[in-house]
């Protein structure tokens, strides 16, 4: 099945990460391609022209647009490896609920907690908590979110712990101590290849943020 | 297979629709239960702790929550007949762009059409129509978006529809004058008993709207 792929993606995207490790558990040899969202290429515009987002996974020239779309197109193009979603349709919609989930809140909630002050960040912070609290709870005494091997929830949630030390530092208060479990988790996918090659240094990121905020004239 | 299968819903909701279509292509029978979200059901609030909204699909006592995975769940159960989802992975990577590309701006949009006044609505109206004409060129000449027969896509758009006479009374404009291909494709959806038989009457929701804009105290 040889073929080409290529990812257009950011390198702090946590959506992009998704599809990273999903390609890395696959063992599926992709060229990874940096776009410069302030200067989108012609690649991205001609690839993805209804959000011109990032990222776009191109699979023998056709594009697969949105990171959990792409992560269940791989799953199902290289299903012989590393299945990712369960077989079973009551597991698999149960998984797609805690994806859906981590979409709908993580990244709102977790943008508020950088980019706001005072109460608006207090609010953000608590908010957040319990978002994790909650996934903590699905989480249970599993190994992972998918039971005994990375699954779906987990290549979709696990890239924002690249942001956690950023919003830690924004938010001056540990994800620690109030989710020891979810941080347990945490190392214990980062001990993977797949998701340690995926995600970038929490430093790095925190960096970038300050560059953002800057930017927007966030202090 | 068939089991005990319950639909928490309420009536004018575009999302619930979308379960009760897919049920009626399988002709799948089940108990619909009309929701009050004044005051919501101990069921509901058991059934969907995280959210709390309809619709929720109760089946053998197993909750499915979110429309979209409802539909999914659905189409995977009972797989024999009346297929939604493509089984070709890239065909179904475009089927779910398109679905998630309705989830983030028709009901927002539309929404703001009923909200809102002046320059606000007029900026809704245009963005709206936008929409609408980027999904007719993807149905292009086809019947339905998923060809020759309903598909997935065909069932997340079409419920809108029943809001349409609402957004067009509201927002004062012709949604058949600017996208006739749209409105042709719905009439040709709705002489399917499982769609015409599942959205309720387009004045009904009118007069919901008109109701919802009294207690928001919107003119």
């Amino acid at each position: 099945m040889a073929e080409e792929v290529v990812l257009l993606d950011f390198w702090p995207s946590p959506f992009g990460m998704r599809s990273r490790i999903a390609l890395a558990e696959k063992g599926i040899k992709y060229e990874h391609k940096e776009e410069d969202l302030r200067n989108k290429s012609a690649l991205l515009l001609q690839m993805n022209p209804v959000h011109k987002k990032i990222p776009v996974l191109i699979h023998n020239g056709k594009p697969v647009c949105e990171s959990l779309i792409q992560v269940q197109y791989i799953d199902e193009v290289w299903h012989d490896k590393a299945p990712l979603l369960p077989s079973d349709p009551y597991q698999k919609a149960t998984a797609r609920f805690w994806a859906d989930y981590v979409d709908k809140k993580i990244y709102e909630v977790g943008g508020r907690v950088w980019k706001t002050k005072g109460e608006k960040q207090a609010t953000a912070k608590k908010e957040l908590i319990e978002t994790l609290k909650l996934l903590e709870k699905e989480l249970g005494d599993k190994p992972y979110f998918g039971g005994e091997s990375l699954g779906y929830v987990d290549v979709a949630f696990i890239p924002f712990y690249s942001w956690f030390y950023a919003l830690e530092k924004c938010g001056n208060f540990s994800i620690e101590a109030e989710c020891p479990k979810l941080i347990a988790w945490a190392k214990r996918c980062m001990q993977k290849e797949s998701v340690a090659k995926s995600l970038p240094d929490q430093q790095k990121v925190y960096d970038f943020i300050l560059e953002m905020k800057k930017h927007f004239g966030i202090e | 297979m068939a089991g005990e299968l319950v639909l928490l819903d309420f009536w004018p909701s575009p999302f619930g629709m979308r379960s009760r279509i897919a049920l009626a292509e399988k002709g799948i029978p089940y108990e619909y239960r009309e929701e009050d979200l004044r005051n919501k059901s101990d069921l509901l609030l058991q059934m969907n702790p995280v959210h709390k909204k309809i619709p929720v699909l109760i089946h053998n006592g197993k909750p499915v929550c979110e429309s979209v995975i409802q539909v999914q769940y659905i189409d995977e159960v009972w797989h024999d007949k009346a297929p939604l989802i493509p089984s070709d992975p890239y065909q179904r990577a475009v089927a779910r762009f398109w679905v998630d590309f309705i989830d983030k701006k028709i009901y927002e949009l539309g929404s703001k059409i009923w909200k809102t006044k002046g320059e606000e609505q007029a900026n809704a109206k245009k963005e709206f129509i936008e929409c609408l004409k980027l999904l007719e060129g993807e149905l292009g000449d086809k019947t339905y978006f998923g060809g020759e027969s309903l598909g997935y896509v065909d069932v997340a758009l079409v419920p809108f529809y029943s809001w349409f006479y609402a957004y067009e009374k509201c927002g004062d404009f012709s949604i058949e004058a600017e996208c006739p291909k749209m409105i042709a494709w719905v009439k040709r959806c709705m002489q399917k008993e499982s769609v015409a038989k599942s959205l309720p009457d387009q004045e009904k929701v009118y007069e919901f709207i008109l109701q919802l804009k009294k207690v928001f105290g919107i003119e």
